[in-house]
């Protein structure tokens, strides 16, 4: 078939969409993991709202008139994009409050609405039916696993207890079960193509290998922080290839064809 | 609106009057049609295939739109408030008819804006969601008039009435008197992507019906 029928790469998001999903997803995932901190540690918190902020400043950059970025609240009450943004205002409310305050319950308020903004984050692209890659229900796991086993790989550079490292284990068990689900619901061709090696590396060098150092960091703790590492990166790789190379449309179909002359 | 498959001749009239009526920028084409060879060889047939804007009765543009920009009329006319627009793009990647356009910088046909596109610019496009209208503007004077969207040409989107075929057709499906009622009823038709539960507000006839063959 000639062009039409054919899928092609969207263009409308780039990279700096794509930064968003990947820095606001370790930073949500990070907030979400600092709530196992057993000290009043703040480190993680500004970590992640540094992250979250970044993010969200990369997306700012992509949107075409953004000193009306404001009118991005205007629609709680159908669009993903707007309650992503009103959990970020949650998120930055209750995250800057517990560093000023530091009352515990101002923490674990961040850490629920670090998890609704991720959720937020997977409906985004959940709800773009433009992308076949994207509108497979099983993205709304996959975005949340991923984040929270970049958040607490994140996490492994600052505390590597045995808490730490048995919820990073448990979270990266998870990103490779919704992986999983996600790769076998995901039918489209160049998709599957585009999201082969980084979903092989996801599962690899971004499960397996965690898993193995992990287990080395009660023996040796160095091994922890590289445990999170790659967690890291296969996840921001994932994710940039995600939003970027493997968001293909559908094309256009025909179910029929016109019948022309007689028959 | 309807197209009828086997009257589209592919000559991109309506393209043209397109961009004629709404003084679209360079690569930006709110009507569309495809050139497609379906099949192989030596069973390969060529089709040609308007598209655009579907104007949804369920729209995912509408949905996703942060902005509340992207509305629908009363009418089933999808329309976007380019006061409100952000140009997020959200639209265009949930749209899965490649229907929606944004232009960050202004282009024109030769570099230098020629008179009649400098006179017909708008700087509110910039930075925002554009897409077709079903030329509402044009709908809603001719309406003004007493006239019959479909029927009068002063109410009609001007795609329509470029069409050479008769390919386009335009009016009120809701009245079962209408031209495109009538021909619904006449014809075998499907939408696009009809799977997907949008409801596209756009049909294409493919074959008379079994009843009046």
């Amino acid at each position: 078939m000639s062009y039409g029928p054919r899928p092609w790469q969207q263009t409308n998001w780039d990279w700096r969409a794509a930064a968003n999903f990947m820095l606001g997803g370790t930073g949500a995932g990070l907030l979400f993991s600092s709530i196992f901190i057993q000290n009043s540690f703040p480190y993680p918190v500004i970590l992640g709202l540094l992250l979250v902020a970044a993010g969200l400043g990369a997306v700012w950059l992509e949107i075409g008139r953004k000193l009306r970025a404001i009118h991005v609240f205007f629609n709680p009450f159908t669009s993903w994009m707007t309650r992503e943004s009103l959990a970020a205002v949650l998120l930055f409310g209750s995250g800057i409050s517990f560093l000023v305050f530091d009352q515990a319950a101002l923490k674990y308020f961040t850490a629920v609405a670090a998890l609704a903004f991720v959720y937020c984050q997977g409906r985004i692209l959940r709800a773009a039916k433009g992308i076949p890659a994207w509108r497979a229900p099983q993205v709304v796991m996959l975005v949340m696993t991923t984040a929270l086993a970049e958040g607490f790989g994140l996490l492994l550079f600052m505390q590597s207890d045995l808490l730490s490292l048995g919820i990073f284990a448990a979270a990266v068990l998870a990103r490779a079960v919704a992986w999983s689900g996600y790769w076998s619901a995901l039918e489209q061709p160049a998709s599957r193509s585009a999201l082969a090696a980084p979903g092989r590396s996801l599962m690899q060098a971004g499960t397996v290998a965690p898993l193995v150092l992990a287990l080395g960091a009660l023996y040796l703790p160095q091994a922890a922080p590289l445990a999170g590492l790659a967690v890291l990166l296969t996840g921001w790789w994932f994710k940039f290839v995600l939003v970027t190379r493997a968001a293909l449309n559908q094309g256009f179909a025909l179910p029929q064809l016109p019948v022309r002359g007689t028959r | 609106m309807i197209a009828d498959l086997r009257r589209c001749v592919g000559c991109q009239t309506c393209t043209a009057a397109c961009k004629h009526a709404n003084a679209t920028p360079p690569d930006v084409q709110w009507r569309r049609v495809l050139d497609m060879e379906v099949g192989e060889y030596p069973a390969v047939k060529r089709v040609f295939v308007p598209v655009g804007c579907m104007h949804c009765a369920d729209p995912p543009c509408m949905h996703v739109c942060p902005t509340t920009a992207t509305r629908k009329r009363a009418d089933g006319i999808v329309t976007i408030d380019y006061d409100l627009c952000i140009g997020c793009s959200y639209c265009a990647v949930a749209c899965p008819y490649q229907a929606r356009y944004k232009t960050d910088v202004a282009t024109f046909a030769y570099g230098e804006a020629m008179p009649s596109e400098a006179v017909r610019h708008d700087e509110k496009r910039l930075g925002v969601a554009t897409k077709c209208t079903f030329c509402s503007d044009r709908v809603d004077a001719g309406l003004e008039q007493g006239l019959k969207p479909g029927v009068d040409h002063e109410a009609t989107p001007a795609c329509v009435n470029s069409c050479i075929a008769q390919a386009l057709h335009f009016g009120d499906i809701e009245d079962p008197q209408s031209n495109v009622s009538q021909l619904l009823a006449e014809n075998q038709f499907f939408r696009m992507h009809e799977e997907l539960g949008t409801q596209p507000g756009f049909y294409y006839l493919w074959d008379k019906n079994e009843a009046g063959t």
